[in-house]
């Protein structure tokens, strides 16, 4: 049913549908609305046969998660920012485990200093976790990743992120196709688990591993993760058979196939480069962009076809490995291993920084010209940076950067007015 | 089989030999049919008061509940020795996850075992869930999961097995240390030798003080009554919490046969006052048999040997005498007193 | 695709009155996409919504800098932001004041832009009179469908429907009809 609907509902209505078994519940923007919105549903009697747990903490949340989900329910919860990481000990358990628990991340930076806004260095802090990653576009997109999320998840035994753009998708109203009940069920059977604590058959689950056996043990959890290669794009298919419309699947091409330039990311900003790639193709710019849906287990082979013929990369992120540069970037390098072509790095939209189609004209043009440096900051106020390394040069105690940066910025404003 | 005499084993408590009890009266481990969920062959210490403790409590909570349980254990020494590759001996489904997480794994678990009891058509889950731990994991790293487990009344049993440091990882100390008690973070040396006084957190009553159904603590120095309690535990709802104290031979310094004997004199010195409450308030205490000085108690653990020697310490004892004596007085633990104590103001070691 | 801007403090339902837009839009068949300016922002702060309509689907994720109509749901940010940033020449403008463009000191608004596209509504009274509450975004979409002409005021009934029920709803629908009205007679009255 078609309804003009906030992402965080349409996903709450969606892990809805998919008949969570369990739910866990720690506020964190701007993922609160998802968990709000379910919250409502277990109480109301939507979900039927659900227990909703407001817990203390996110740790707890994913520790919840790993009981129930071992437990044998399906299970449920959504964080962000600082909360995935709180509850990263937990998250690392609940892949060595093998529990396939669903999460949304609803992606926001990371601090200090605090900031609310969006970017993907949540996500991409978890990269090596042993979730498999994915990301929507759109939030269309996401409420159907979450369905798919918890048969991949179910069908391997193995947790799924599904990370959407916080703010930017989790608070936009726009039109979402909700799928029915029964569309769902026929897609998605009852949980089935393949190890379960049950009194009939006492298993011991998360007992410690020596060397003897541990290199075995994290191999299998790659050869698991390298299976969802395949899974993915099955499960896309076998979604697109009963609900009509292409969602997920591993990499998503966009003007590809003769464009000299490509660009590369991942999530809600693919919207906003499609426009400004029609208005370049408009001007008879060969350009295209490639979107990543599956980040872990990162599609190594999907990414270097769709990329080969390239003569050069602009690999877009809202993430950075401070002293390196690009994450999504580097494994994009490593796709491309051996290819002759420009490969270039733009760190972009940290913190909530707003991505426009201006500033993607400019870069895009750089770099199809090759004026583009290896490592660019979209946008970034050089004048500001300057100041402060300059004050850092001269004074011993140049005091908190983020302070001295805000009296900056606003110095600048009030001078400007 | 031919003509056994009875025996009487007194033992300086009332404990009392199975064989002179009706079987109905008999302990949980006194049963040929006992689970043995903690299986023989694991991997604890001589004379190791958690293995004691863990293999009785949950003994006691298969047979309370049909053998329909599941365990979440803490990281710890128990995790540790009852598990090691490629072995377990746990006869009951059982998970560890982390350190500081086993009372929200065992809400988890709780969660799922009452979803499939609603979908199965019952009015509440027949399989039930304990979560233990030891201090470390109960008091310092996994209280914040604890307190929230408790907060919210879920139906789980949580079991501490307080040996008073984090053993594990080779005698720390723990907010359940007590005070002068040397530990490897703690050493007998400068001017306060040992642990100090006046830190450290009594986790039963701050259990009480989030008003849960029951709240128990048992030593393994007795263990019909331990039993009883883990018995009386899994027969209530909502969350509940038994603290157990179990001395640890290698941490503490003591001899492996001594474990027992320690326990005991803990109880009878009034240092570990042993008592049940529910709703926060306390409805039974056990009262102090012979009382005991401090001294008795302290002096065969070499964690204290500091304070004793060529120049005992003795305003070191008499502090120790202190709190004995302020337990005595506020949970009633000797004669017809009864206990003034709310959730505040009481030390036990 | 047109694109609005809406500007107010926290507690007015600015992003509400985004969010009413899209669902009208969406109800006439078309695609729109509503989003707040994600602040922190507490009662009382500045807040800005967007909201763009089109007949295909919208992948634009930017902020609106180029409005093609701006909903000022509090006058007393004209002195303080410069809410008319990007305004097309050809843009609407529906602010919330009992007095005039002219009374504001807001003279040089009326000769940059399309007079016929400037609209004030008594936004806060209508609300008080008709919801019991000081939230004037809903009759400033209903005087926003007058002078646009963009949605129709059913299409904003029935938004106004989805979002509220039951007394609330109806309050908020007729404080928006009025809103209409009272546009389109002031609308008819500057052509006469």
């Amino acid at each position: 049913m078609l309804k003009q609907i906030e992402g965080s509902h349409a996903v709450a209505e969606a892990v809805a549908l998919c008949r969570p078994e369990v739910i866990c519940a720690y506020p964190i923007s701007p993922q609160t609305h998802i968990v709000e919105g379910l919250g409502e549903m277990v109480k109301s009697g939507e979900i039927k046969q659900c227990e909703f747990l407001n817990v203390e903490s996110e740790f707890a949340a994913m520790s919840v998660a790993i009981g129930s989900s071992a437990a044998g329910a399906r299970t449920y919860t959504a964080t962000a920012s600082q909360g995935l990481l709180f509850m990263v000990e937990a998250v690392y358990n609940a892949s060595g485990l093998g529990l396939p628990i669903v999460m949304t991340v609803a992606n926001r930076a990371i601090g200090a200093p605090i900031n609310i806004w969006n970017d993907h260095s949540d996500s991409m802090s978890q990269r090596d976790c042993g979730w498999i990653q994915i990301f929507a576009e759109t939030n269309q997109e996401a409420a159907d990743l979450h369905i798919q999320a918890f048969k991949l998840a179910e069908e391997l035994s193995l947790p799924v992120m599904v990370c959407m753009d916080g703010f930017i998708l989790t608070h936009a109203y726009e039109r979402v196709d909700i799928p029915t009940q029964a569309q769902v069920d026929a897609f998605l059977p009852p949980y089935s688990p393949r190890q379960v604590l049950d009194p009939a058959n006492p298993v011991s689950i998360g007992a410690m591993v020596g060397p003897e056996a541990f290199s075995e043990v994290r191999y299998l959890a790659h050869a698991k993760q390298m299976q969802a290669l395949e899974l993915i794009p099955k499960i896309s298919r076998e979604f697109q058979e009963i609900f009509g419309r292409e969602s997920g699947g591993l990499v998503r091409p966009y003007m590809l196939d003769d464009a000299e330039t490509v660009v590369v990311a991942l999530g809600s900003v693919l919207g906003t480069i499609k426009d400004t790639i029609d208005e370049m193709r408009a001007d008879g710019i060969s350009i295209g962009v490639l979107g990543i849906n599956s980040f872990r287990p990162f599609p190594i082979s999907a990414v270097r076809r769709a990329l080969s013929h390239a003569k050069r990369i602009v690999v877009l992120e809202k993430s950075l490995a401070v002293g390196i540069g690009g994450i999504v970037a580097t494994d994009v390098r490593l796709a491309l291993d051996g290819l002759d072509q420009r490969i270039y790095t733009v760190v972009a939209g940290l913190g909530g920084r707003n991505i426009t189609r201006g500033s993607l004209h400019r870069v895009f043009r750089m770099a199809m010209h090759d004026q583009l440096e290896p490592l660019h900051f979209l946008d970034l106020d050089w004048g500001v940076v300057n100041r402060e390394l300059d004050r850092e040069r001269t004074t011993r105690r140049s005091g908190p950067i983020a302070e001295n940066i805000l009296r900056d910025v606003g110095t600048a404003s009030r001078q400007s007015v | 089989m031919g003509f056994q005499p009875i025996k009487f084993y007194q033992t300086g408590t009332f404990t009392v030999g199975n064989r002179l009890l009706p079987p109905e009266q008999r302990s949980v481990q006194a049963d040929m049919q006992r689970s043995n969920a903690l299986n023989s062959g694991h991997r604890a210490c001589q004379g190791c008061g958690e293995a004691l403790g863990a293999r009785y409590a949950i003994d006691a909570a298969m047979r309370a509940t049909g053998n329909q349980l599941i365990a979440v254990n803490a990281t710890g020494c128990l995790e540790v020795f009852s598990t090691p590759y490629p072995e377990t001996s746990w006869q009951l489904p059982w998970i560890h996850s982390l350190f500081g997480n086993a009372a929200a794994v065992a809400t988890g678990v709780a969660a799922a075992n009452k979803i499939r009891a609603q979908k199965e058509g019952q009015a509440e889950s027949q399989t039930r869930v304990i979560a233990q731990g030891g201090d470390g994991g109960t008091t310092d790293i996994g209280f914040g999961c604890l307190s929230g487990m408790f907060e919210r009344n879920d139906d789980v049993l949580y079991i501490c097995y307080d040996n008073q440091a984090y053993m594990n990882t080779g005698v720390q100390r723990s907010s359940a240390t007590p005070p002068a008690a040397r530990t490897a973070t703690t050493m007998p040396v400068g001017p306060e030798p040992g642990n100090v006084f006046g830190q450290g957190k009594n986790v039963p009553l701050i259990a009480m003080a989030h008003g849960i159904p029951y709240v128990a603590t048992a030593t393994v120095a007795d263990l019909r009554d331990l039993e009883y309690k883990v018995k009386k535990a899994m027969g209530m709802r909502g969350a509940r919490y038994i603290h157990i104290f179990v001395p640890c031979p290698l941490g503490w310094g003591s001899a492996s046969h001594d474990t027992i004997k320690l326990a005991r004199l803990a109880k009878e010195t009034g240092l570990f006052p042993v008592f049940e409450a529910e709703y926060g308030e306390v409805t039974n205490v056990s009262k102090i048999r012979q009382k005991m000085a401090v001294e008795e108690y302290l002096r065969p653990q070499r964690r204290f040997a500091h304070l004793f020697g060529k120049s005992p310490k003795l305003d070191v004892i008499a502090r120790f005498q202190h709190i004995a004596d302020q337990n005595i007085y506020k949970f009633g633990l000797l004669g017809e007193d009864k206990a003034t104590v709310g959730y505040y103001g009481v030390e036990s070691v | 695709m047109f694109q609005v801007r809406i500007h107010g403090r926290g507690g007015q339902g600015v992003v509400t009155g985004a969010e009413m837009l899209s669902i009208a839009a969406f109800l006439e068949g078309r695609f729109a996409q509503a989003f707040p300016s994600f602040g922190s922002e507490r009662t009382g702060a500045p807040v800005v919504a967007f909201c763009r309509i089109a007949d295909k689907e919208i992948r634009l994720r930017e902020p609106v800098v180029e409005p093609d109509a701006l909903i000022i749901q509090d006058p007393t940010l004209l002195h303080q932001i410069d809410v008319f940033s990007g305004l097309s020449e050809s843009g609407y403008v529906v602010l919330n004041t009992n007095r005039s463009f002219e009374e504001l000191g807001l003279g040089a608004i009326t000769q940059k832009y399309r007079r016929e596209r400037l609209i004030t509504v008594s936004a806060t009274e209508l609300a008080i009179k008709h919801v019991g509450r000081a939230v004037p975004n809903v009759p400033l979409l209903g005087a926003f469908a007058a002078v646009s002409g963009l949605i129709s005021i059913d299409s904003v009934a029935a938004a106004i429907r989805e979002k509220f029920s039951g007394k609330v709803a109806e309050g908020n629908v007729a404080a928006a009809t009025e809103a209409y009205n009272t546009a389109k007679a002031a609308m008819e009255l500057a052509h006469a």
